[in-house]
Formats: structure tokens, sequence, C-alpha cells
């Protein structure tokens, strides 16, 4: 029992970074058939940013008394950052590529080899100056009524915001480097998140070591699917996102906006990838490449759950996770020990973390012999072009 | 029909006497050091061809052509390492000993025999590739899903690679440098010419073979399946079939390549089936042209030059650029190079600047002073 329990314990955990991670990726998936090969980069953004934003609560003086709850904060900075770095994304390259899915594929992974060598060739203080000023820029007209942005001044409006964006941001940069001077040299190296004290060891519960970081990832996960189920599910926005995934020439015909659909799904989607940086940065060291070792993991979600179903991806990333956990440390052989030797051997031959993949993928490859849309098709006349 | 007569084969012909003038003057021009690169790209081309057969002409985006690549690569290693191995304890390749295997294992035996190894360098990647295409064909996964299972699969081969070293050296990979092939090193300058030669020789046939299959009825069916696979299915057509054929014939392209690759190269290792790697074979082929077999043997040579270039001269700027690439491809350029220029981009172009003159097609209205067209 006590096994089992740890099993599932472990299972869990590793799905729920999965599940946050893959989250974002099938949302948009879902809405836009765009793969997003740039996913695993704007995880790398949102770790990036759990860390800025734990050097600027150590370094800060007024800030050093709530230097315990700087996660918190760094759950929702990550998100802006993942999520503006996202929406110009979409905005500049993916808006051209609609319908051509492939294409698409290509242009984000080019996009994913700039960013990553752009965390490691620009100061991360100026790096997050430009994200300061992408964000103002993108969202400041928003905030402007509507009579002066059509207006006969508006392009002097708008270049105004822009210009006045860019202070900001150069400004940002500055005031970083001057004060974190870790920050102003730029640094190929990978570095580390120290999570605060209360985050250290674990909680003892029926005899099993519970890790508190896996505890803390674990309710992350759980909070980011209830809010978007939330958001899908209760708010006018959910509803015209739903609508346009289903149809999305009908939907445009009833007056739905389907370019703003775009742009606020695609910001959710890059958000959530921020939020999954963190969980991932709280459990290893943080470093360019940090995402492209999820990302596979989270297009076999996709894979697996099937479109635009979030019960897909919830059941699909957590089953990833426990088979990982049961074939990648040999589980099966402690909970039945005197198994038939050919077998046994065979789970040894699998049991690390790289065969365990190989096995999974196996075992999805032959589960899509069967179910060969996931575990949740789509279904209507539209899905089939 | 000539195949001379169009316009779109001059160009191609223009380019096809640049290309073997090259291949001939390049011994003699070149340092060792290039010859050897640009042997390898070469090779390389070889794989982007596969490539441009299942994307280009039947519109599968495949992210694992690397699998492949290195399988035909460590079918050519094992090879050269059988053979020259005569030393070591149990005549077994040294690699073997340090992990504490005393007897090869019994799927390399038949690597000791040459014509055994020249065949399976193509067929071995070859039927993998088709029985992992006719899984994913069979249940009409296409598109984005398919492109996201090779990665995986790509994934998979990596990880399975990097973790036996008993089998296969693990992470090392195998070396051919210091191997023996007819009494000569493998990595000596004598040899290395030889390869050369061997992989422009290869290129060649590859490209006429390529372009064999695309050029009758097989052609056509698949850029039918390209365009619009239901109608293809609907007309009696299998897809399947096509799908699993030409994806296992870039599988055997790929291997072909990997093989020229490896002994150019001097080592074989997983590295040849990381994800960057495979995706950079598809941008070969998008630069080059999607769709023009020369396109794609062009991107594959011209793209690699450029990149051993600018990483000598500016190491961190590779990156930018061939992200930039990527993105300036698809969006602005997406029939690559060779398909703009076929498609009359020159002339465009020298119409911007105003060297052409635009000719009057469409017949223009006539206006009186004000503007209004006379009725």
């Amino acid at each position: 029992m006590q096994l089992f329990l740890e099993s599932l314990f472990n299972g869990v955990a590793i799905g729920s970074v999965l599940l946050v991670a893959a989250l974002g990726l099938a949302i948009v998936f879902g809405l836009m058939g765009v793969i997003n090969l740039a996913h695993g980069e704007l995880m790398m953004l949102g770790a990036y940013s759990t860390y800025i934003t734990q050097l600027i609560f150590k370094q800060v003086s007024f800030l050093k008394p709530f230097y315990d709850s700087y996660v918190i904060v760094a759950i929702g900075i990550a998100f802006l950052v993942s999520g503006t770095v996202g929406i110009l994304l979409e905005r500049t390259v993916i808006r051209r590529l609609y319908g051509s899915p492939l294409e698409t594929l290509l242009a984000t992974w080019g996009v994913s080899l700039i960013l990553q060598q752009f965390v490691r060739s620009v100061p991360l203080a100026y790096a997050s100056g430009l994200v300061v000023a992408l964000f103002f820029g993108l969202f400041s007209p928003l905030f402007i009524s509507d009579n002066l942005l059509s207006g006969t001044k508006s392009k002097l409006i708008r270049s105004c915001t822009w210009g006045f964006s860019a202070l900001l941001g150069v400004s940002t940069g500055g005031i970083l480097s001057s004060l974190v001077s870790k920050l102003s040299r730029s640094s190929a190296r990978n570095v580390d998140v120290t999570a605060p004290s209360w985050m250290r060891g674990g909680i003892d519960f029926v005899g099993i070591t519970f890790p508190k970081t896996r505890l803390l990832i674990i309710l992350i996960t759980v909070i980011s699917v209830l809010v978007v189920i939330f958001f899908l599910d209760k708010t006018a926005w959910g509803m015209r996102i739903r609508a346009v995934t289903q149809n999305r020439p009908m939907s445009d015909c009833l007056g739905i906006s389907t370019e703003t659909v775009d742009i606020i799904t695609f910001g959710i989607g890059s958000g959530l990838a921020g939020v999954a940086g963190v969980a991932v940065s709280l459990l290893g060291s943080v470093g360019p490449n940090v995402g492209g070792n999820y990302i596979v993991g989270c297009f076999m979600v996709v894979v697996l759950g099937g479109v635009g179903n979030l019960l897909g991806t919830i059941l699909a990333s957590f089953s990833i996770g426990i088979m990982t956990d049961l074939i990648g440390a040999g589980r099966l052989l402690t909970i039945w020990p005197d198994m038939p030797s050919p077998l046994a051997s065979t789970i040894d031959f699998f049991a690390t973390t790289s065969m365990a993949r190989v096995m999974i993928f196996a075992l999805i490859v032959i589960f899509l012999q069967f179910r060969p849309t996931g575990m949740f098709p789509q279904k209507g006349r539209m899905v089939e072009s | 029909m000539s195949i001379f007569s169009t316009k779109k084969s001059w160009i191609n012909l223009t380019i096809w006497v640049l290309i073997i003038a090259l291949i001939i003057a390049a011994p003699s021009l070149l340092p060792v050091f290039r010859l050897n690169l640009l042997g390898r790209y070469l090779s390389l081309a070889i794989v982007a061809l596969g490539v441009d057969l299942i994307w280009g002409f039947t519109g599968m985006l495949s992210l694992g052509q690397g699998i492949f690549f290195a399988l035909g690569g460590y079918c050519a290693a094992m090879f050269l390492q059988l053979n020259s191995s005569g030393e070591f304890p149990n005549g077994i390749p040294e690699f073997f000993g340090l992990y504490g295997v005393e007897k090869l294992p019994f799927f390399w035996e038949p690597f000791k025999s040459s014509i055994f190894t020249l065949i399976s360098i193509w067929l071995l990647p070859a039927i993998i590739a088709g029985l992992l295409g006719y899984l994913v064909f069979r249940n009409r996964i296409k598109g984005v899903y398919f492109s996201i299972l090779t990665q995986a699969a790509l994934l998979v081969f990596f990880n399975f690679f990097n973790g036996q070293q008993k089998l296969i050296n693990g992470t090392n990979g195998l070396k051919t440098d210091v191997t023996q092939l007819f009494g000569q090193m493998v990595g000596s300058e004598i040899m290395q010419r030889w390869f050369f030669w061997i992989s422009a020789i290869l290129v060649i046939l590859a490209w006429f073979f390529a372009r064999w299959i695309v050029r009758d009825r097989f052609g056509n069916i698949l850029i039918g399946i390209r365009d619009d696979e239901a109608r293809v299915r609907f007309t009696g057509y299998n897809p399947v079939i096509f799908k699993t054929i030409i994806f296992s014939i870039a599988g055997g392209l790929a291997g072909i390549s990997g093989a020229l690759y490896t002994v150019q190269s001097g080592i074989v290792s997983p590295q040849f089936m990381t994800v960057p790697f495979s995706i950079e074979m598809v941008v070969w082929v998008a630069v080059g042209g999607r769709g023009t077999l020369l396109g794609a043997i062009l991107g594959a040579v011209l793209i690699n030059y450029a990149k051993s270039l600018v990483s000598e001269a500016l190491p961190a700027s590779w990156m930018f650029i061939q992200g930039g690439l990527f993105i300036l491809v698809v969006t602005a350029l997406p029939e690559g190079v060779l398909g703009w220029i076929q498609k009359g981009g020159l002339k465009k172009v020298l119409f911007l600047i105003g060297i052409n003159k635009k000719l009057e097609t469409y017949p223009s209205l006539e206006v009186n002073e004000q503007g209004e067209v006379k009725s």
C-alpha cells in the first residue's frame, strides 16, 4: 500500500509538470491547429523570470522581508513575460501562417533558436527591460480611450506610447543591471533557483515523505487547471474561444472577432508555459535548453489526449507521468518481486529514465493503432479537413 | 517533349553545369580540410533529396530523418570497426572491452561481410522507415500529428542509442577515423579524396533516381496526396501504400547519406539523432526550394557551407542567422529560393528596380479629364 501510494505520488508529480506545460500547448493547438515548437522556450523564459525575481527579492532592501513569498510573485511575472512574448510571436509570425500548420512548425522552431541564443548572449537585465518595453507597448493602447486612438492624432499617440514604453524598458534594464550585478553580464551558464526555506524538506504522511516542492508544483498545476476551466466555461471570452475552436468560419459569421480570440488564446497558452517554467525552475537548474527536455513530452500529451478537450489532456499527462515512474524506476519489480525471470529482465532493461521514454513511446504508438485521434477525439464534419 | 525545352529547364541546366564544374574543380582548388567539408555537405544533400521527396512532393513533414541517417552511419562504422579490430582482445572492437563485453552481440555478426553492409546501409533504414510509416499512415495520422510522432520517434531512438554502451558504445559513438579499409586509414587524405568523389557521384545518381520517381504517374499520385489526400483516396488509390513506399525510399536515401557522412566526419554518435539536426534537414529543403529536387541539393550544400564559414568567424551569431532564415523563408519565400527563381522572381526584382518595363496586359479604360470613365 505504501509502495503504491509512493509510486502514485511520484507519477502524479511528474504528470503535473507535464500537464501545466502541455495545457497551453493543447489549448493553442485545439484552437488554431498550430503546434508551437517555441513552447519550450516560453517555459525557459518563465524559468528565467523566476530566477530574476528571486535575485531582485534578495538584493532590493524593501523587498527583502518578503523574500519567502517570491515564488508566488514569480508565477505572476512569468505568466506576463511569456504571455507578452507569445502575443508578440502571434502578431508578427504566426498570424501570417494560418492554414499552413507545417510552416508554422518551422517558423516557431526558428523563433525558439533565436530565443535560446538571445538568453545566452544578451544580459538578463536588458532582456527583461526589452520585455517590459514590449509589455507596455503592446498593452498600453488598451487603456487609452478609443476616441483618441481613432482620432486624427492616432499615429502620434501610438508612437508616443511606444516611445514611453521604450523609455520604461531602458530604465528597467539600467536599474536592474545596477542593482543586481549578476544580471548585467551575459552568460551561457546554467543558473540555479534556490527554493525559499518554507519549501525545503517534506511532509511525512503514513510513513512516506512528500517533498514540499513537488507538492507546490501539484498545487500550481491544480490551480492553473481550475482557472483555465473556469475561464473557458464561465466567461464570455472563454465561450468565444470554445466557439472558434469548434467552428471558425461560423463563429466569424456570427460576429466573434476571431483575430482577438486568437491573440487572447495564444497569450494565455504562452502564459501557461511561463507558469510551467516556474515549476521547472524549482526542480533543477535553469539554462537556455531547459525547455527542450519537456517539449516532446508535451507533444505526446497532446497527441494522446486528443484535440480540444481538457479532460483528455489531464488524463494523458497523468497516465504518462505514472507510466514513466512505473517503468523508469522499475517499480513493477518491487511490487511483484517473484515474477518470471524473462519478464523481470525485460523490465529491468527499461528501468532508466531514458529507456522508460522508449517504452512509453512504443505504448503510445500501439495505443494510436486503436484510437488514432487520441483518447477524446473531436467529432463532427469539420474534423476530416 | 524534350526536357530542355522549357525555360525552367534552362535554369536547371545552368545550375547543373555549374555544380559539375565545381565538383570537378574542387579537389584541385580546395585544401583537404575544405574538400572534406564539401564532401560531407554533398552527402547531406542525399538526405535532403529524401526530405524533398516526402515533404516537397508528398506533403509529409518528417522531423525524424535523423533516425535513418544515423542508422546508415552506424552500419558503416560498425563494418569498419569490425574489419580492423583483429589485434584487439577477442577480435572485437576495442570499446566492447571497456564495458566487459567479450563476445560480439549477435546482430553485429553479419556486419563483418562487406556486401551485407553495403546492402544494409540503405535497406535497414528503409525497412524501419517503412514499418514506422505503415503503422502511422494506416491510421490516417497526418499533418502535424505525423510531424510530432516522427520527432518523438527520433527522441526515442536517441535515448536508446545514448543508453546502450554495451551494444553500440552509447554517447561516445563509433569512430571510423583510425579504421582500415583496403589497407588505408579511413581518415587519411587519399581515402577522404575518394569519399569526396563517391559522394559527388552518389548525389547525382540520387538526383536521377528521385527524378525518375517523381516524373511519372507515381509522382503525380504523390503530388495528389500532398494537395488533397481524401480526393486521391476517393479516386480509388490507396494513399497508405504510396506514402509508405516514399517514406521508406527517403529512409534509404537518409541511410546512404549517413554512411557517407560518417566516413567523412570520422565518427557516428547519437548526436546525429538530435532534434535540431533533423529539423535542419527540413530547412535545407525549405530554403532551396520545396518540390524542386535541385533546390534540396543546393540548399544542403550552400547552407552548410555558410554555416561553417559563419561559425568560424562569429560563433554566437549562427543561431540568430539560422532562426531568422527559418522565419524569413517560411513567411516571405514559401517556395524556397530556387522555386522563387523558377516562378520568375528575378524578373520581379528587375521590375522593382525599373530595368524591365511591365507589359500592359490589361486593357486600360479610357478616361476623360475629370478622371471619369468614358461610356
